[in-house]
Formats: structure tokens, C-alpha cells, sequence
């Protein structure tokens, strides 16, 4: 049961003289500071932290988290994220001593087990994405997507090719420009359809010998299938491009399509949505990439690699970018990725796709009496439902919808995106989700839209707050608390 | 181009059981034992009826059939619960467990005490399968808590402010040169030397690759930076130095002259610290650092082979709105309640594209939430002695391990929980081999990343080291180099 009363923070709980640690007492001969650093270098007083017991501690954090919504507690149709439960089994096996308690730079000899299930794992993303080699170093999605154009660049400069822009449709995640710009590119945007796809025209005039990377999601944000891919990845290559394939969407074709059989060059999987990593919050994600045979030589070091039947770290590769992350990369995310693979197996993964499609076409089979869904009657793992009517006849927005929602005990679906959608809401069920869950989460909806706009506009009632004032926040920002150190 | 042939034969993974069948059993339809599918039979049937198809085949038509995978994946077969945990116990069977071995191994990563509060408190569901604050009345719990982190990094670093953590301590330190480049307009040069963290240092250059900005590295001969040769190195266009406090060999840097230097000539001063070591330290703030950075494994977090962790970013007000990443702001409700939200997210992607701050879009929210609880449950005092407990039990190692030939300190300058020991008679790999043996994790070899030091290694010391391991360490060395 909620604690209502559970709102102080921790610096407003702290009393001199608590403390929830005891450490030792030094065991080697003790030695007055000053003669062991400088004067100059030694702080006056420790930093002023937040001084509680450990019960204090405690009931604080307990507390907040119900103040969360989750996937162990609640249905999280957050299109784009894949917010599919997080297996139980995955934790405790990520959590064993000899994964956790192991330094990055002991000998490989000591951590061959590990490197194994490393290794392994990059051959099966390979697989699953129908390409040659793997890195395993980007620490999430955004970071695989940089790093990727990072090899792009490499391979352009090395075989003395000025491109220096990256196409990526209006659909797109706002990463994908983002992260080319950060490796150099220009952005230039690609049209979409009405229904979502490339526009063809529009992309085969912007496409020329100066363009590096086409970037498209397939499916795409509209959680649909664009059919155009091989067409475009042929015309791509055609000019000199490469196919960048943004793997935010793979929990649609595990083991149905694989993007280096449509045409990609290169790609990301985000294991914290397609193989149930945990969000924690906001992360940690990891964001491993995928390239063909042309490009491996480039992709960051270090590469496990095997001699016979010994792994070891290569760091030995003339041609790699470097290193984007700081020792091997998110490895506790990759253990759980790992576990995920190998409980599903080859038909399991296929499942996990055709259940997610399935729930996905029945939510929208059901929602589309209710909102209008622009992109039509069928989907991949995910649809955009439009509250544009809604909003011209009610005055009750997407937001307002979504915010009602969490009355009701659901969270909300992604709001206004894909910018295309007016008033979009993206809904993403996964394939953990029971039927009867959608059919209450359909039945919600429909209720919600019968709702007078005044309850609507000031939704949630039932939470512990409701409708932060987002303008003050940003317009006088207060970043951490204020109160006496 | 190579192109890969859409439905040549695949190759199947090999993997370690051996008694793996390569062909998986035949599928027994839609929910073969899918222990985290729920759909039965039936429901299948009712709901292709709802959406009016025959059958699940039929939603995937906008797949055209030539670019369909034309049978099962080439990868093993389903494992029960049972026989997973069999497998991944069998791999975690690492040699030398940092738990089990005395782990002298430091470079970034720490092997520091993990209060048992900290692990209760990320094993909650509702943090771990929570997701970014997008409905802020669905997250106040996150919400809370990064406003609490970024409270307790300004006031561990003396910053003004913090964001909600970015990836590593590597990646924070480098996204810290590019919003240095952006705040000062200053695209030329920047300025790093030889003894910051040398995978920090690549990936800095990695990501500067296809900039136009030149990366210029002063060397440290020494073990610490000389602030005439740093002053020797700075441009009008240079925009920023990167420097780490305690540096990479574990030695003082003359951290408040060098970011003098750094001011004199217009640039920004950007210090990446050991977040243990501001228990004791000045804190960047009281020597006017712009931008710090930390690596925030050591607050609460597992090694687990190099991650997650998260990085540690703090700044001063000025520079907030060059910052990357997510940023947790103090607000109102439509009550009048304080509460927290996202904030100044005109920085980030989602909204500015290719003109972001950065392409970062969500933080190391559980690990951050970690860092927050081991600094609660440590408090000032317990952090204070944390940090005198690494340097005392350092320097007695130091003084244990390299008071005299063929094992000394290749540096003359104090430092804090790390040292560099160089052998005179050139033979550190099987000096820690050898060590390995004895159950020892005793040190880093540095030949990797400096040719001049391939007679090096660095031994880190935490609290959590004896004096017994300590002395065995030393004898174990002695007696065998």
C-alpha cells in the first residue's frame, strides 16, 4: 500500500551524527594525513551528504519505488520501448559472483567462461541480424547508432570517399540525426508517405554521390513494414551509400526477417527492449552493433576472438575506429541478453515476434473503433492511434488521454511521436501481455473517450501528484536542493 | 559491397555443450512452452478472428517473401530454466573472483565495499522494470531519486550543477570535451595529457576522429602534469584541457595551478576524479573547475567485467545548457505540491535533432540510483573514512611492495589509492603471472598503453584490502620477481 506521507528528501531527513556504515579500523600503521598528502590538497571538511540510518534508508527508497509504475506491476504500452517483461531468471544469472565480481583487466585466462558466453553472443547476433560481425561495446542504442557511423566514417575515409551526409527519413527517431552529427555528417531529411513509408521520390533526388548513410527503422516508427526496403538498399549501393538499420523495432521479425538479408549495411539491437534487459529506470541499455564482412575491420577494439578453444581480447586491429566506451561495455546487460536468446531458442524467438505482432494487430483491432489509427488495419509490433478527433470534438488531447490513463492503472503509450501523427499515441503491447489485459486496456480507452474534457484536462486524480508545471521547471530551473549543506 | 544471400545455408553456432543437437526440435506451435507468452490456442484463435485473419502468417504480408527468412534461425536450441542455469553457472565459473582473490587491479574500476542496502534498493521491481520518466506522475519514485543523485554529486564535486548520469566515466569525460568545444565556440585544439585514463584518452579520439578539432597530449615523464609544458601546449583556439585528479598512475596532479594555466588561456577546465577520493580531496568546485567528470562504478556498483557503470557529470550553472543527457528539475503541481520532472529538455534529441547537445537519451537511471544510495548510506563520515582507509592501506602497500630494487615506485609524487611499481629487471608479465598463481589479481601491466612503462604495472589498494593480504601480496612479489 502506497505511503502517502513518503515525499521528504533524503537531505531533509538527514540529522547529525546518523550514520547507517561502520568501517574498520585502520589494520595498518596509522600515519597523521598531513604527512601523507599535502596540506594544500586536503579538504577542509568531508562533502556535506545527507546523514540517516539504515532503517531511515530503507523505508525512503521502498517508498518511492510505488510511487513508479512498472512493467513487475503495471501494463506499459510505451510505443518504441518494448517494455516486455523482465525475466526473474535473467537477474539472478547476470547477479552470480562470477559475473559481477570480476575486474575488466584480469587475465583472460581467468574469465574464459565469460568471454565464452561473450563470444557466443555476438555469433547469435550476427544470425539474427544476417550480418557478419558484431561489437558489443556501445553502452545503448544512441551510442550503437553513433558508433556505427563512426565505422562508416572510418571505411568512407579509408577508401578515400568524401561523403559527408547521412539521409534519415522525418519518421526517425531523433537519435538518428543527433548521432550523425556527432560523427561529422549533415543531416538531410527524407520524406515520409502519408502512410509512413520513404518516400521514393523524394529520397532518390536527395540521394547522390556525397551521401555516406541512408539511416531508416524497419519496421519503422509507425510499426509498419516498409516493403520498399530492398529497392532502396539496392539504390543506396548503387550510389556508393550504406544502409544503416535502426534495430529499435527488431521485436517484430526475430527470426521472420533479418535486416542484412534486406539490404543493410550495418545495425544496432537494443537488448534492454528486443531481449528483455531491464529499463532501470532509464537504463542501463546496451546497444551492440552488427556490420557486413566490409566493414568489420573497423568496428571498435576489443573483438573477443578465439584461438582454438581459448578466448582472448584483440586489441590489435589497424584499421578500428578506437573505443567508444571505457573497458568491454555493458557486459551485466549483455549476460541477460544472453540468457534471453537461449531460453527462446530458434522457434522461441520466432514466437516472441508473431505473439507481439498478434497482440499488437488485436489492440489495434479494437482501438481503431475508438481512435483513428491513420496508418490503417494492420501493423507489425506496434501502431499510432490519432486523438486529433478527439481533440477537435472534445478538446481532450493525446496527453490528457494518457494522463487518465495512469488513473486507471495503466501507463501511458508514447505521446507525439512519430512527430508525422497529430496528437499521436504509439502503443507497443509486447508479447508478455495477456489478452485480457489488452481487452482492458481497449475497454479503458473507449471509457476514457466518453469522458467529460474537464476530468480529462486535469487527470491523474488518483496519483501522487498530477500535471507538473513543466514551463516553471525549465524556465527557472532548480536542479538540486537548496536547502542548508 | 558484399551482400549477404538472403536463404543461403547458415552456418550453425557452435557452443560449448557438446552435446548440443544442431537441429532444434520441431516447433509444436504458436506457444510451445513460451514460459512469457500467454497466448493459448484459443486466445490465438479469438483474437485472429477479432482482427479478421486466418492466421498469424497472414499479419506478416508486408513482408514480402523474398526477403523472409526461409527457415529456423541457425542459433541453439531452448533451454528450460533448469539447464540455463546450468549453462551460465558453468560460464560464470571465472578463476579468480575479485571476492575470492586479493584484487589489487584498479585502472578505473573498483573493487570498493557494497553496503547491502544498496543492492536491496535496485532489486526493487518498480525501479528496475520502471522505464525514462515520461509521465512524471508515473515516476515521482525515479524522479526523486535523480534529483537527490544530482544533489549529492553537486555537493560531492562543489559544482552547481549535475545531470542524471550519462554511460561511463570514458564517454562522460569526452561528451564533457564536446560541450567544452560548444560552450566556448573554440574548435581547434584540445588539450589531454598522457596521464589521464588512456581509454578515456582513445575514446575522446575516436569520437574527434571526423571533427576538425585536434587532440594535443602533453606528456608526463614524471607521473604528473608539468604546468609550463601544459601552458606550452594551450591555443587561443584551444577549447578545453582534460585532466584526471587523482591521475591514472594514482598520483596528485597540481590540480588548482594547472586549471590556472587552463584559465589564463581562455579554455575550460575539464577534471575527471575518483568520486572516493572527494571524501579527503579538495572537490573540484573549491579550485574552479568548469566541467567535472567521474567514472561512478566505485559509488555502490558492481565491476562486473567493465559494466554498467554510469558517468558522473557535473558543471557550473553556466554551462547548463550545453550539457547532455537527462536533467531532473524541481517543480509544482497543478496542487501546488513539489514535485519533479525532465527538464530543459530543449537540449536533447528528441526535440532538436541534429542541433542536440548530445545524441544521449536516457541515463544510467539504476545505477545512478546506486551511486545515491551508497552516498546516503555513507554519509560524509563514512566517505571521509572510506578515503582515508585506501590511502593509509595504499601507502603501506607502496612502502611493503617497491621500498627497494628490483621493486620500486616509478614515481616521486604523492598519491592516493593507486601506485605504479616498476620492476628493474623488466618483468612484470610473469611477476603477475605468477602472482595469478598464488591467488593474487596484483596489478595492471602498462605496457599496453605506455611503451615506456613496459617495466610498470599499477596496484590499487581499497579499503576492503587486509594488512595480511597486503603482506602476503608483497612477499608473494619479492619471492618471485
Amino acid at each position: 500500500m502506497r505511503n502517502t506521507r513518503a515525499t521528504k528528501l533524503l537531505f531533509e531527513l538527514s540529522q547529525p551524527g546518523r550514520r547507517a556504515t561502520r568501517l574498520p579500523e585502520p589494520d595498518v600503521p596509522v600515519v597523521p594525513l598531513a604527512e601523507l598528502l599535502p596540506r594544500e590538497s586536503l579538504a577542509a571538511d568531508p562533502p556535506p551528504l545527507p546523514e540517516l540510518t539504515e532503517p531511515e534508508l530503507v523505508r525512503h527508497f521502498v517508498n518511492l519505488s510505488t510511487q513508479n509504475m512498472s512493467v513487475d506491476t503495471h501494463f506499459y504500452p510505451l510505443g518504441s520501448c518494448t517494455m516486455k517483461y523482465n525475466p526473474k531468471r535473467n537477474e539472478r544469472l547476470a547477479g552470480l559472483p562470477g559475473m559481477v565480481d570480476v575486474h575488466p583487466y584480469q587475465a583472460a585466462s581467468s574469465v574464459q567462461g565469460l568471454l565464452e558466453l561473450l563470444y557466443e553472443l555476438q555469433q547469435m547476433l550476427a544470425e539474427i541480424g544476417g550480418l557478419s560481425a558484431v561489437s558489443l561495446q556501445p553502452a545503448a542504442g544512441a551510442h550503437g547508432e553513433l558508433t556505427a557511423l563512426l565505422v562508416a566514417a572510418a571505411y568512407f575515409r579509408d577508401t578515400n570517399q568524401r561523403r559527408l551526409k547521412v539521409l534519415a527519413p522525418d519518421s526517425a527517431h531523433g537519435t538518428n540525426p543527433a548521432s550523425a552529427a556527432m560523427a561529422g555528417f549533415d543531416t538531410v531529411t527524407v520524406k515520409s508517405t502519408p502512410a509512413g513509408f520513404v518516400d521514393m521520390e523524394d529520397f532518390v533526388a536527395k540521394l547522390d554521390d556525397s551521401v555516406a548513410v541512408f539511416m531508416i527503422t524497419n519496421p519503422n516508427t509507425l510499426g509498419m513494414f516498409d516493403r520498399q526496403i530492398a529497392e532502396i538498399a539496392s539504390r543506396a549501393h548503387d550510389a556508393g551509400a550504406l544502409i544503416y538499420l535502426d534495430g529499435a523495432n527488431m521485436n517484430a521479425i526475430l527470426g521472420i526477417s533479418r535486416p542484412g538479408d534486406f539490404g543493410a549495411d550495418m545495425m544496432h539491437f537494443n537488448p534492454h527492449k528486443t531481449f528483455s534487459g531491464p529499463h532501470g529506470g532509464g537504463g542501463p541499455g546496451a546497444g551492440p552493433i552488427a556490420v557486413n564482412e566490409t566493414l568489420a575491420p573497423y568496428l571498435p577494439v576489443p573483438q573477443i576472438v578465439r584461438d582454438g578453444d581459448q578466448y582472448r581480447l584483440d586489441y590489435d586491429r589497424p584499421k578500428t575506429i578506437g573505443q567508444v566506451r571505457s573497458f568491454f561495455g555493458n557486459v551485466g546487460v549483455l549476460v541477460r541478453a544472453y540468457a534471453y536468446i537461449r531460453t527462446h531458442g530458434p522457434h522461441g524467438l520466432r514466437r516472441v515476434s508473431e505473439n507481439a505482432v498478434l497482440n499488437a494487430n488485436y489492440l489495434l483491432s479494437k482501438v481503431k473503433h475508438i481512435f483513428a489509427v491513420p496508418q490503417g488495419d494492420r501493423c507489425m509490433h506496434e501502431f499510432v492511434a490519432s486523438a486529433a478527433r478527439l481533440k477537435a470534438e472534445h478538446d481532450a488531447s493525446a496527453m490528457d488521454v494518457a494522463k487518465r490513463l495512469l488513473d486507471y492503472g495503466f501507463h501511458a503509450p508514447t505521446v507525439y511521436f512519430p512527430p508525422i501523427v497529430p496528437e499521436a499515441m504509439m502503443i507497443e503491447p509486447t508479447e508478455t501481455e495477456t489478452k485480457e489485459t489488452l481487452d482492458a486496456f481497449a475497454e479503458t480507452l473507449f471509457r476514457i473517450s466518453e469522458e467529460p474534457a474537464d476530468l480529462l484536462h486535469e487527470a491523474p486524480h488518483t496519483t501522487s501528484i498530477s500535471r507538473p508545471d513543466e514551463v516553471r521547471a525549465a524556465r527557472k530551473p532548480v536542479l538540486s536542493w537548496q536547502g542548508p549543506a | 559491397m558484399l551482400r549477404t544471400k538472403s536463404n543461403a545455408p547458415r552456418k550453425a553456432i557452435r557452443v560449448g555443450e557438446s552435446s548440443d543437437p544442431v537441429d532444434a526440435p520441431p516447433p509444436r506451435g504458436l506457444t510451445d512452452i513460451m514460459p512469457y507468452i500467454a497466448n493459448t490456442p484459443e486466445d490465438q484463435r479469438a483474437m485472429l478472428e477479432a482482427i479478421g485473419v486466418a492466421s498469424v502468417e497472414e499479419l506478416f504480408e508486408a513482408i514480402p517473401p523474398e526477403l523472409r527468412l526461409n527457415g529456423p534461425l541457425a542459433i541453439p536450441p531452448a533451454l528450460s530454466e533448469m539447464e540455463l542455469t546450468g549453462r551460465i553457472a558453468s560460464l560464470a565459473a571465472t578463476k579468480q573472483r575479485t571476492t575470492e582473490a586479493g584484487c589489487f587491479l584498479g585502472g578505473g574500476s573498483y573493487d570498493h565495499f557494497i553496503p547491502a542496502v544498496v543492492d536491496h534498493v535496485a532489486a526493487r521491481g518498480e525501479f528496475y522494470t520502471s522505464y525514462t520518466p515520461y509521465q512524471a506522475e508515473a515516476s515521482q519514485g525515479n524522479l526523486q531519486a535523480f534529483f537527490e543523485y544530482q544533489t549529492l554529486i553537486t555537493r560531492l564535486t562543489g559544482m552547481d550543477v549535475s545531470n542524471a548520469s550519462l554511460y561511463d566515466g570514458g564517454s562522460a569525460a569526452t561528451e564533457a570535451v564536446l560541450m567544452a568545444i560548444s560552450a566556448t565556440r573554440r574548435h581547434g585544439r584540445v588539450v589531454t595529457a598522457a596521464s589521464v585514463h588512456p581509454e578515456y584518452r582513445r575514446i575522446l579520439a575516436t569520437y574527434l576522429a571526423n571533427l576538425e578539432t585536434e587532440l594535443v597530449t602533453v606528456g608526463t615523464p614524471d607521473g604528473t602534469i608539468d604546468p609550463d609544458e601544459l601552458k606550452a601546449a594551450l591555443d587561443e583556439q584551444t577549447a578545453c584541457v582534460l585532466l584526471q585528479q587523482p591521475n591514472f598512475f594514482g598520483c596528485l596532479e597540481a590540480a588548482e595551478s594547472l586549471v590556472q594555466v587552463t584559465h589564463d588561456a581562455g579554455a575550460l577546465a575539464v577534471v575527471s576524479v575518483d568520486p572516493i577520493s572527494l571524501g579527503l580531496l579538495k572537490r573540484p568546485g573549491d579550485y574552479e573547475a568548469d566541467i567535472v567528470v567521474a567514472e561512478g562504478q566505485s559509488l555502490g556498483s558492481p565491476m562486473s567485467f567493465g559494466g554498467p557503470y554510469l558517468g558522473v557529470m557535473a558543471c557550473r550553472e553556466a554551462f547548463v545548457r550545453r550539457m547532455p543527457g537527462r536533467i531532473t528539475g524541481e517543480t509544482v503541481d497543478r496542487r501546488g505540491k513539489r514535485c519533479f520532472v525532465l527538464t530543459l529538455q530543449t537540449r536533447e534529441q528528441h526535440i532538436r535533432r541534429e542541433k542536440a547537445t548530445s545524441n544521449i537519451c536516457t541515463n544510467q537511471g539504476l545505477f545512478a540510483l546506486r551511486a545515491t544510495v551508497y552516498l546516503a548510506a555513507l554519509g560524509p563520515q563514512g566517505l571521509r573514512e572510506t578515503a582515508e582507509l585506501c590511502l593509509r592501506k595504499a601507502r603501506y602497500a607502496a612502502q611493503r611492495i617497491a621500498s627497494e630494487a628490483p621493486l620500486q615506485l616509478a614515481f616521486d609524487r604523492p598519491t592516493f589509492k593507486e601506485f605504479v611499481v616498476r620492476t628493474t629487471n623488466n618483468n612484470v608479465a610473469p611477476l603477475l603471472a605468477a602472482a595469478g598463481e598464488q591467488g593474487f589479481l596484483a596489478g595492471v601491466p602498462l605496457g599496453r598503453w605506455y611503451p615506456e612503462l613496459a617495466d610498470c604495472f599499477l596496484v590499487t589498494v581499497t579499503e576492503k584490502r587486509t594488512k595480511g593480504q597486503i603482506d602476503a601480496l608483497a612477499e608473494c612479489l619479492q619471492s618471485r620477481i
